[in-house]
C-alpha cells in the first residue's frame, strides 16, 4: 500500500462527495455553502495531483490503474475546467431556481468518474468509471425538471447512452473471452489481427467511445441534449467529458490495440472526416446557439480524431493540444452565452446577438475573438490548434485527410462569420443586463486573453504536452 | 544594428491601436483624440520607415536588419528581414495608412474608434507580411489581415456589404488554406520553413509543381487573377473609401510580392513550367477585364476592374523573369498603390457629397469643382500610363520584358494600354466634362483641405517617380538581379540533372 499517494486526488474527491452529501442532508438551506465547498474541494483535488512527481509512470493495484504524465495532464485539465464550470454558473442556476445542493455534488461525482476513467488500465475499472460519470450526467441533463426540453434531453441522453454502453460492454466481454484478461497490458500482448473475435470486440468498443465524444455517425444525441440541458450543464457537456473520452480513446488505441493499427486507422480516419464535414455543414442552418455549438463541437472532435489517426506521438500530442485550446475557446463562448440575460431571462438564439457590438463593445470584441479563433484564423489560438493537427497528419502523408479537414474549416468559417456578422453588422436590440458576477468576468477575460496572446509564446503548451510519449 | 527596427515597425501600430481602444469616445473631444493618436502613430511609423530606407544598403542582395528569435521551439523561428524588394512595399504601406486615417474625416461618421483600430492592426499585419522570412510567420500575417478587412467591409460598407464581406473572406480563406498544406509539406520534406535556408536548399523537384499550384491558389485569389477576381469588385464597391484604399493600395500588392518572393524564389522549375498559364491568365485579365471595365456604370466598379487589369500587367511582368519585367512589375505595383488609392479617394469625394457612385449622376463637374478636376485628370493619365507619370515607367518596363520573351504576348498586352486609355478617358469625359444636367450637383463644394492634402501627397510621388524613377530602381536592382541569377542557375542545374 505504499503507492497510495498516487490516488490521493481520487480518495479526497470521494470523501468530499460523501461529506457534502451528509452535510446537505442534515443542514437546511445549505446549497450556497455546498456549492462553495465543492469548488474548494475541486481546487484541493487539483493541488493533490501535484503531490507526486508528474513524470512518474506507475501501474497500481495489479496494473489496473495507471498513473503517467498523460493521466496527470488530463486530470489537471478536467479539474480546472470543472472549477471554471462551477464558478461561471451560480447566477444562471439561481435564476432558474435550480441552485440546489445536488448540482455541485453531481458534478463532483461525474468528475470523479472521469478521473478514474482517465487512469483506468483495465476494462472493468474503465467501465465502472464510465458509468459513474454517465449516470451523473443523465441527471444533470434533466436537472431543470420543470422544463419539458430538459427532461427530454435527459431521457434521450439516457436511452442512447445506455445503448452505447451496452455495445461497449459487449465489446469488453468479447475481448475478455478471446484474450482471457481484462487488463490492457495482457490484451495488448494477445492482440493480433488474425483473431476476429478480438477485432469484433474492439470495434464495439470504438463505437461506444465514438458515442461518448459524439463523433459522426454516433452524434445524434448531441444537438438535442445540448439544446435541452440548462446552459451551465451544456457547458459541462461540451468540454469536460470530451477530455476523459479522448484520453480513453488514446489509451485504447495506443495500448491494447496498437498491434492492429492498420485496422483501426482507417476507421478513425472515417470518423474524423465524417465529423469534420458533418459538423461544418449541419451547423450552417442552425438558429439556436446551443445547437450550433453542438454541431461545432462535433466538428472539433473530428479534428482531434484526425490527430489520433496519424498514429504517431506527434499526432497524439497535437490532439491533446487541440483539446486544450478547444476547452479554452468553449469556456469563453459559454461565458458570453451566460451573459446574455435581460430581465432574468436568458437568450440563446443567434438572432438575439443582433447588434450586440453597439451596446456591449467589450463583450462583443471578446466574442468576436473567440469566434474567429474557433474558425481557426491566425494569429489566434484556434489556428495553432489546427496547425499542429495538420502538421502531424501531413507528416504521415495523409494529404486527403488534411485537405478535407481544411476545406471543412472553410465551410465552418462561414457559420462563425455569420454570428460575427449578426453581432457587428446588424441592427441593435435592447441592452442586456450587465450585472455579471465575478466568475463570469474572470473566465471571459482570461479565456479571451489566452486566445489572443497565445501567439506570443506558442511553444509553452507544446513543450508540456511533448512530454507525453505513449508509443 | 542591434535595435529591432522591423519589429518596432510591426508593433508600433498595434500599440497605437491599444491606446485607441482605451480612449473613451463619448465626447467629441475624445473622439478627436483617438483620431490624433492614430494619425500620430501611423505618421511616426512612416518616418521610421523613411529612416529605414536611408539606412538600407543598396549594394547588396543579402537580407538586412534580420531579427531571429526562437518562437515555436524547434519548429519555427520568428525571423524578419528585408531586401530591396520588400522595403518599397513597406514604404508604400506606411505612406498610405496615415492618408487613410485622414480620409476618414470625410467619409466615416460612426464607430470611428473601431475603424481606427482596424486600420492600425491592418497596417502592422501588412508590414509583417512584407518583412517575414519564414513561411509560417508569413502565413500568420497574410491570413491575419482577413479579420480587420472583413470588419472594415462589413461594418462601414454600403448596401450589399455583408455579401461582399463574406465573399472576400471565404474566397481568400479557401485559397490560403491550400497554401497552409503546402507550407506544412515543405516543412516535412525540406526540414525548415526558413525562406533563406530554403533558397539554398531548394525544394524537391517531385513536389514543386503541386506546391507551386497550392501557393498559386492563394496568391491568385489575392492578386486577383482572372477567373478568381470576382470578389474584388464586390468588396471594393461596398467598402468605405478608406477601406478601398487599403484594399487596392496595399492588400493587392501582397500577392504580387509573394509571387516574386515565394513562387519564383522557391519553385523556379515549377514557375518555368507554369509560365504559359500565367501569361494566358494575365492576358485575359488585361484584355477581357479592360473590356468589362469599359462597360461599367459604377465608378468604383470601373476602377476595381481596372485594378484587376493592372495586376494582370504585374503578374505578366513577374513571370517574364527578366530584369526589366520584374522591376517594371514592382514599380507598377508601387505606382498602382498611389494611383488607385487616389482614384478611390476621388470617387469617395464625389460619393461623400452626393451619395451616388453612378457615372450617369455626374457630368460637367469641371465648372463646379475645378481643383478636383485637375487632380482627377492627373490620376486618370497616370492610370493610363502617360509618360511622365509612374504608371508609364512600370508598364513600359513590363512590356520591354515581355518583348524579350514573346512578341505575341507583348503585342496583346500592349492592347491593354489602349483599352485602359479608352475606359479611363471615357470615365473622365462623362464625369467631368459635358453639360451639367443634374442641378443637385451645383451645391457641391470643391475639395476641402484634408482632401487636397491627401490627393496632393499622392500626386507628388506619382509625378516625381514618373520623371525620376532612379531611387526605386536603385533600391530593387541588386535584389532582382540576384533573384534572376538564382532562378536561372536552378533551371540550368535541373536541366543538367535531367540529362544525367
Amino acid at each position: 500500500m505504499n503507492n497510495l499517494n498516487f490516488i490521493y486526488p481520487e480518495i479526497f474527491i470521494s470523501l468530499s462527495i460523501l461529506f457534502l452529501l451528509v452535510l446537505g442532508v442534515f443542514k437546511k438551506k445549505s446549497s450556497n455553502l455546498i456549492y462553495n465547498l465543492s469548488i474548494v474541494s475541486l481546487i484541493t483535488t487539483l493541488a493533490l495531483i501535484f503531490s507526486y512527481p508528474l513524470e512518474s509512470n506507475v501501474n497500481l493495484f495489479n496494473a489496473t490503474y495507471k498513473i503517467d504524465f498523460l493521466s496527470s495532464f488530463m486530470k489537471i485539465l478536467t479539474m480546472s475546467s470543472g472549477i471554471f464550470v462551477l464558478i461561471v454558473s451560480p447566477k444562471y442556476l439561481k435564476i432558474f431556481k435550480i441552485f440546489q445542493m445536488e448540482y455541485p455534488i453531481l458534478i463532483l461525482c461525474s468528475i470523479l468518474g472521469m478521473i478514474v476513467m482517465i487512469s483506468s488500465n483495465d476494462l472493468i475499472v474503465f467501465f465502472i468509471a464510465l458509468e459513474l460519470q454517465s449516470l451523473a450526467l443523465y441527471i444533470l441533463a434533466s436537472f431543470n425538471r420543470d422544463q419539458i426540453k430538459s427532461s427530454e434531453a435527459g431521457l434521450k441522453y439516457f436511452i442512447l447512452s445506455a445503448l452505447s454502453s451496452g455495445l461497449l460492454l459487449y465489446g469488453c466481454s468479447l475481448i475478455y473471452g478471446f484474450s482471457g484478461s481484462t487488463n490492457f497490458i495482457i490484451i495488448s500482448e494477445t492482440m493480433n489481427s488474425s483473431q476476429y473475435g478480438l477485432t469484433f470486440g474492439f470495434i464495439f468498443i470504438l463505437v461506444g467511445l465514438a458515442f461518448k465524444i459524439s463523433a459522426v455517425p454516433f452524434h445524434m444525441w448531441a444537438p438535442d441534449v445540448y439544446e435541452g440541458s440548462p446552459t451551465s450543464v451544456t457547458l459541462f457537456f461540451a468540454i469536460v467529458p470530451k477530455i476523459a473520452a479522448l484520453t480513453v480513446f488514446i489509451r485504447f488505441l495506443y495500448l491494447p490495440f496498437l498491434n492492429v493499427i492498420d485496422q483501426w486507422q482507417i476507421i478513425i480516419v472515417f470518423l474524423s472526416i465524417a465529423s469534420m464535414v458533418f459538423g461544418a455543414v449541419a451547423a450552417i442552418g442552425q438558429k439556436n446557439l446551443k445547437r450550433l455549438v453542438a454541431y461545432s463541437s462535433i466538428g472539433h472532435m473530428g479534428y482531434a480524431l484526425a490527430g489520433l489517426a496519424a498514429g504517431t506521438n506527434l499526432g497524439i500530442q497535437s490532439s491533446i493540444v487541440y483539446i486544450s485550446i478547444y476547452i479554452v475557446m468553449n469556456l469563453g463562448l459559454f461565458s458570453c452565452l451566460l451573459m446574455m440575460k435581460r430581465n432574468d431571462q436568458y437568450y440563446e438564439n443567434i438572432e438575439d446577438l443582433s447588434g450586440l457590438s453597439k451596446n456591449h463593445p467589450l463583450l462583443s470584441l471578446s466574442l468576436m475573438i473567440i469566434l474567429f479563433s474557433l474558425a481557426g484564423i491566425p494569429p489566434l489560438a484556434g489556428f495553432f490548434a489546427k496547425f499542429y493537427i495538420f502538421t502531424a497528419v501531413i507528416e504521415q502523408s495523409m494529404y486527403f485527410l488534411a485537405i478535407i479537414g481544411l476545406l471543412s474549416a472553410v465551410i465552418s468559417a462561414f457559420y462563425y462569420l455569420r454570428i460575427i456578422k449578426i453581432i457587428y453588422f446588424d441592427l441593435e436590440k435592447e441592452k442586456y443586463d450587465t450585472d455579471y458576477n465575478m466568475g463570469l468576468k474572470i473566465s471571459l477575460s482570461l479565456t479571451t486573453l489566452l486566445i489572443l496572446l497565445y501567439f506570443i509564446m506558442p511553444s509553452r503548451l507544446v513543450e508540456i504536452v511533448s512530454r507525453i510519449n505513449i508509443i | 544594428m542591434n535595435f529591432p527596427i522591423l519589429s518596432s515597425l510591426i508593433l508600433l501600430p498595434l500599440v497605437g491601436s491599444l491606446f485607441v481602444l482605451f480612449i473613451k469616445d463619448n465626447t467629441s473631444k475624445n473622439y478627436q483624440n483617438s483620431k490624433y493618436v492614430a494619425l500620430f502613430v501611423s505618421f511616426a511609423n512612416f518616418l521610421i520607415s523613411i529612416y529605414l530606407w536611408y539606412l538600407f544598403d543598396n549594394s547588396t542582395s543579402e537580407f538586412q536588419f534580420i531579427e531571429n528569435k526562437q518562437w515555436l521551439k524547434g519548429f519555427v523561428n520568428y525571423k524578419v528581414g528585408i531586401d530591396g524588394i520588400s522595403i518599397l512595399f513597406i514604404l508604400l504601406t506606411t505612406l498610405i495608412t496615415p492618408l487613410c486615417i485622414i480620409s476618414i474625416i470625410n467619409s466615416i461618421n460612426f464607430r470611428v474608434k473601431e475603424f481606427l483600430i482596424a486600420i492600425l492592426v491592418m497596417e502592422s499585419l501588412m508590414i509583417g507580411v512584407f518583412c517575414s522570412l519564414d513561411l509560417i510567420i508569413f502565413y500568420l500575417f497574410f491570413e491575419g489581415g482577413l479579420i480587420p478587412m472583413f470588419l472594415i467591409i462589413g461594418i462601414w460598407g454600403g448596401e450589399r456589404r455583408v455579401y461582399s464581406a463574406f465573399k472576400f473572406f471565404l474566397f481568400t480563406l479557401l485559397g490560403s488554406i491550400l497554401m497552409l498544406i503546402a507550407i506544412i509539406t515543405i516543412y516535412w520534406t525540406a526540414g525548415t520553413t526558413d525562406v533563406i535556408q530554403l533558397y539554398e536548399l531548394g525544394i524537391d523537384l517531385k513536389y514543386q509543381n503541386l506546391l507551386w499550384l497550392a501557393f498559386f491558389s492563394s496568391f491568385a485569389v489575392k492578386t486577383p487573377m482572372w477567373p478568381f477576381h470576382t470578389w474584388l469588385p464586390d468588396a471594393h464597391v461596398e467598402a468605405p473609401t478608406a477601406g478601398s484604399v487599403v484594399l487596392a493600395a496595399i492588400l493587392l500588392k501582397l500577392a504580387g510580392y509573394a509571387f516574386i518572393r515565394f513562387s519564383l524564389g522557391l519553385f523556379p522549375i515549377a514557375s518555368d513550367f507554369f509560365t504559359p498559364l500565367i501569361y494566358f491568365l494575365s492576358l485575359i485579365a488585361i484584355v477581357f477585364i479592360s473590356l468589362v471595365a469599359l462597360m461599367q456604370d459604377d465608378m468604383k466598379k470601373l476602377i476595381a476592374y481596372s485594378s484587376v487589369a493592372h495586376m494582370g500587367f504585374v503578374t505578366l511582368g513577374i513571370f517574364t523573369v527578366t530584369q526589366q519585367g520584374i522591376e517594371g512589375s514592382i514599380i507598377q505595383m508601387i505606382s498602382h498603390g498611389f494611383v488607385s488609392a487616389a482614384l478611390f479617394v476621388c470617387v469617395g469625394v464625389l460619393y461623400d457629397r452626393n451619395h451616388s457612385r453612378m457615372i450617369s449622376t455626374y457630368g460637367g463637374i469641371v465648372s463646379i469643382m475645378p481643383k478636383y478636376s485637375i487632380v482627377f485628370m492627373i490620376f486618370t493619365l497616370a492610370a493610363i500610363g502617360l509618360p511622365g507619370t509612374s504608371g508609364f515607367i512600370g508598364e513600359f518596363l513590363i512590356l520591354v520584358g515581355a518583348f524579350q520573351k514573346s512578341f505575341l504576348v507583348a503585342a496583346i498586352a500592349s492592347l491593354g494600354v489602349i483599352l485602359a486609355a479608352a475606359y479611363m478617358l471615357w470615365l473622365y469625359k462623362r464625369v467631368v466634362f459635358g453639360n451639367l444636367i443634374n442641378k443637385k450637383l451645383l451645391k457641391m463644394p470643391d475639395l476641402n483641405k484634408s482632401e487636397i492634402f491627401i490627393l496632393w501627397s499622392l500626386v507628388i510621388p506619382t509625378v516625381f517617380f514618373g520623371f525620376y524613377p532612379e531611387p526605386l530602381i536603385n533600391t530593387v536592382e541588386v535584389s532582382v538581379n540576384n533573384l534572376i541569377e538564382m532562378y536561372n542557375y536552378n533551371l540550368t542545374a535541373s536541366v543538367v540533372e535531367f540529362k544525367k
